[in-house]
């Protein structure tokens, strides 16, 4: 970001084409924008960025490193790759990997067919999963009197938890343990149900990408989310400012 | 605290030294001290009355010696006669052998190679003075380098000091430390913060701790001097809980040195004002990769972000932070006191000074050592640790920890340096060195990094939480001979997600166990691919 403020406009190359973009915005934006493709599961506008799930990696000329497009800064005459071979491979590699993490069963599924994970692998081209499923064995929490949390299907965005903390302001959602044990939780890991300090507005639920969060009474594939609102809630509430 | 005041300190001690005849040094570190070192030490206190010689020798227990397999180690100085394995009933041994000659069946050679052939710089009072009186540190010239910087030398002549001197980090990434000072010099802002990490995560590592036991004032002297150099008036310790010994000497020293006004408002009297505060972490071994530690010290939970912004831009609280290592802010006061030239002179073309390592595994002389970079593979194991004992061969040692890699035979002439063990596709990491022989099988080796990896990624991002788990489960089906050449492609292809898409060095670092006994000790891995299978 610029410092003081100042805004300056940058010119880059994105897939060897000329763009131009402002100083305050990240290479997924800026992607985004011009209409090209890039994968992202963690990343919601309208939310901070925290470059966990690794779908969005591009290659920056004269970078070593692959960088997330969704927390790295545009800068002046920086050069982009957002596709080829190995970023492809890499991408399917992920999205697999998190296939085999939990169970991920879509015809099950109270998000069959609504789902950004589901949308994504068909995109991708993912046909089958090389990577062993885990099997682990998760509990369901239906102890709140409106959703459902199951952990079976949740992939660790923390959508959940940021918008909770970020918009609404209640964080009662957090992540407890760590590594593959790692797992979202409410409160001090308490059931959802008994969780004092959650309004019920409902945010997680429909920023949540996939069947993990849903509405109660809500049947095979009938889990659809709105998570439009979060720009323009984000935007009205600058314009207050 | 002026300079006469400094030198009348020095001064003093010297003349209560000369006043004794000699003096017992007892090892109470951490690894001494958990064999009863406390107990040595009074009983030779106790057998010195006794024999009316409690005024001529002075008795005191000092930091770590380096042989701590030998310990508790016992010396008697001036002449530096050592002992080993020294306890409250043997403690005779020592006090009645104060005149020279009559040798013991604990002597150890003090001019033995294990410690002729380490060079002293980060650990040159260790061993040598009490920790836990600020009086011996400043009689080894302690804190005249902070004197030294804060009346002689501008912001910038400090940072060109530490540029020519060619230090780089000690904490694994070898980072050149006078341009991460400079950079956090030059970072816009007028609150900025230094943070020593002293998380030492690395399994079986022990360098960070025993210095912090052994010689506290240093780690202080240090913090200053950056704090000066880069314009900050508050620091951090970032300590592992499980180092009590460690936390409680830091205590005592940041207190004496508070005390002097060492540490504080108007240090030596100019307009330099630092503080010190310690932080204790809880033992995740990813709360040492520095994002994750200032998330941590922040009050949250202690997840790596991605970089950049560095901390040298944005860390504590946002603010411009420089983070290093124990052993790079051990380094710093002797680079000013004796000079950056002769600090360069020390080491390789690219490595500069010393590296102290912790040596273990199948390897006679286990313990801490300090050697100057270029050292080869083959002196520090043969040489210093005395080579494989049983008359076992040597099959590869490891280095750098859970990051690092192992390296067999016919590379052990190479020379210690950052970019040669890269190259061979470990690391230097922290120093951690271990040691196998024959016996030892390297997908077993690989497979205990990658559950420690597994078990301490913190699960933030998608490759290393669930790519390692799979690396796991997979060199598990080699450990049980259940492998299949399919696992083979796809444990390869895993490790190259991990390694190119983890968000932080944990997860990127994580294969390099497995990938570097692919490519030394492949045919382990194919021995444990099933048989029928093999046939095909
Ligand atoms: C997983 C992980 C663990 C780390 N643990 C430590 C540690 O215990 N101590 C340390 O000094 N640096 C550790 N580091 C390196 C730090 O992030 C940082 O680079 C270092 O403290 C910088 O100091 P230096 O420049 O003096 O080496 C770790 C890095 C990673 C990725
Ligand atoms: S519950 Fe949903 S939103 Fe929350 S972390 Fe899991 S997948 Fe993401
Ligand atoms: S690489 Fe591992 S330790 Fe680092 S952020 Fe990702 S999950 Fe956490
Ligand atoms: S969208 Fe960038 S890492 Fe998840």
């Amino acid at each position: 970001m610029a410092a003081n403020g100042q805004i300056k406009i940058f010119t880059l190359k994105i897939d060897g084409k000329d763009v131009s973009a402002r100083s305050d915005q990240t290479v997924l934006q800026v992607c985004r924008e011009n209409e090209f493709f890039i994968p992202t599961l963690c990343h919601l506008e309208g939310l901070s960025n925290i470059g966990a799930c690794r779908l969005c990696m591009v290659e920056v000329a004269g970078q070593r490193k692959l960088l997330p497009a969704c927390t790295t800064m545009v800068s002046e005459a920086m050069e982009v790759t957002t596709t080829n071979d190995k970023l492809a491979h890499y991408r399917k590699m992920t999205l697999e990997l998190i296939f085999s993490e939990r169970n991920h069963t879509c015809s099950v599924c109270v998000s069959n067919n609504h789902c950004e994970l589901q949308f994504l692998s068909q995109k991708l081209g993912i046909n089958h999963i090389r990577v062993p499923y885990r099997f682990p064995k998760f509990a369901v929490d239906a102890s709140h009197p409106y959703f459902i949390l199951d952990h079976n299907r949740c992939i660790l965005c923390t959508r959940c938890v940021r918008v909770c903390d970020e918009i609404e302001g209640a964080h009662v959602w957090d992540v407890s343990g760590r590594g593959i044990q790692a797992k979202v939780i409410t409160e001090l890991n308490q059931p959802w149900g008994s969780a004092d300090t959650c309004t019920q507005c409902g945010k997680c639920v429909n920023v949540c990408p996939v069947g993990a969060l849903s509405e109660k009474g809500r049947s095979v594939a009938e889990n659809t989310k709105r998570s439009g609102f979060l720009p323009y809630l984000t935007a009205r509430r600058k314009e207050k400012i | 605290m002026t300079l006469e005041e400094l030198q009348e300190i020095k001064a003093g001690e010297e003349l209560a030294r000369s006043q004794k005849k000699k003096s017992i040094h007892v090892c109470v570190a951490a690894g001494c001290m958990s064999q009863n070192a406390e107990a040595v030490l009074n009983t030779i206190e106790g057998q010195l009355k006794e024999k009316g010689l409690a005024k001529e020798i002075d008795v005191k227990g000092v930091g770590c010696m380096g042989l701590c397999a030998a310990g508790p180690l016992v010396s008697i100085e001036p002449e530096n006669r050592m002992f080993q394995e020294i306890n409250p009933a043997n403690a005779f041994l020592v006090t009645d052998n104060l005149e020279k000659g009559k040798k013991t069946t604990n002597d150890l050679a003090s001019d033995s190679p294990f410690f002729k052939r380490q060079y002293k710089i980060v650990t040159e009072n260790c061993g040598v003075i009490n920790p836990e009186r600020i009086e011996e540190y400043i009689a080894f010239d302690g804190y005249l380098g902070l004197y030294t910087v804060l009346h002689d030398l501008d912001q910038n002549e400090v940072v060109q000091n530490l540029i020519k001197s060619g230090l780089r980090g000690r904490g694994g990434g070898g980072y050149p430390t006078g341009l991460k000072w400079s950079t956090v010099a030059k970072a816009v802002g007028s609150k900025k913060y230094v943070i020593c990490n002293a998380d030492e995560g690395d399994p079986g590592a022990f360098m960070d701790r025993s210095v912090l036991e052994s010689d506290p004032h240093r780690i202080l002297e240090g913090m200053a001097i950056a704090a000066y150099a880069i314009g900050a008036d508050e620091g951090f310790i970032y300590v592992r809980a499980e180092y009590p010994l460690a936390i409680s000497r830091l205590k005592v020293a940041i207190k004496q040195a508070e005390r002097k006004g060492l540490l504080g408002n108007n240090i030596f009297g100019t307009t330099f004002n630092f503080t010190i505060s310690i932080r204790l972490g809880a033992g995740a071994f990813v709360c040492g990769e520095e994002t994750a530690l200032i998330a941590s010290i922040e009050g949250g939970r202690g997840t790596p972000r991605p970089r950049p912004p560095y901390p040298a831009e944005s860390g504590l609280w946002g603010k411009p932070t420089l983070i290093n290592n124990v052993e790079t802010f051990a380094n710093i006061a002797p680079i000013i006191r004796k000079g950056a030239d002769w600090y360069a002179s020390i080491g390789t073309e690219t490595s500069k000074g010393t590296k102290v390592f912790a040596l273990a595994g199948q390897v006679v002389n286990t313990g801490l050592i300090e050697v100057p970079m270029g050292m080869s593979l083959r002196e520090i194991i043969f040489d210093i640790g005395g080579g494989i004992p049983g008359g076992r061969k040597f099959k590869a040692v490891q280095t750098g920890g859970p990051s690092g890699g192992c390296i067999p035979e016919e590379f052990l002439d190479i020379k210690v340096d950052y970019e040669s063990l890269t190259k061979l596709g470990s690391i230097m990491g922290s120093g951690g060195m271990i040691v196998m022989d024959e016996n030892s099988n390297m997908v077993d080796v690989a497979r205990y990094f990658m559950e420690f990896c597994m078990s301490e990624s913190c699960g933030k991002c998608v490759p290393c939480r669930v790519g390692t788990a799979q690396i796991y489960d997979i060199l598990t089906k080699f450990a049980e001979r259940r492998a299949t050449e399919a696992d083979l492609t796809l444990l390869e292809e895993l490790c190259d997600v991990v390694r190119n898409t983890s968000l932080c060095g944990l997860g990127q670092s994580s294969p390099n166990p497995v990938l570097s006994t692919l490519k030394y000790f492949k045919h382990e891995y194919m021995e444990r691919i099933q048989a029928e299978v093999n046939q095909e």
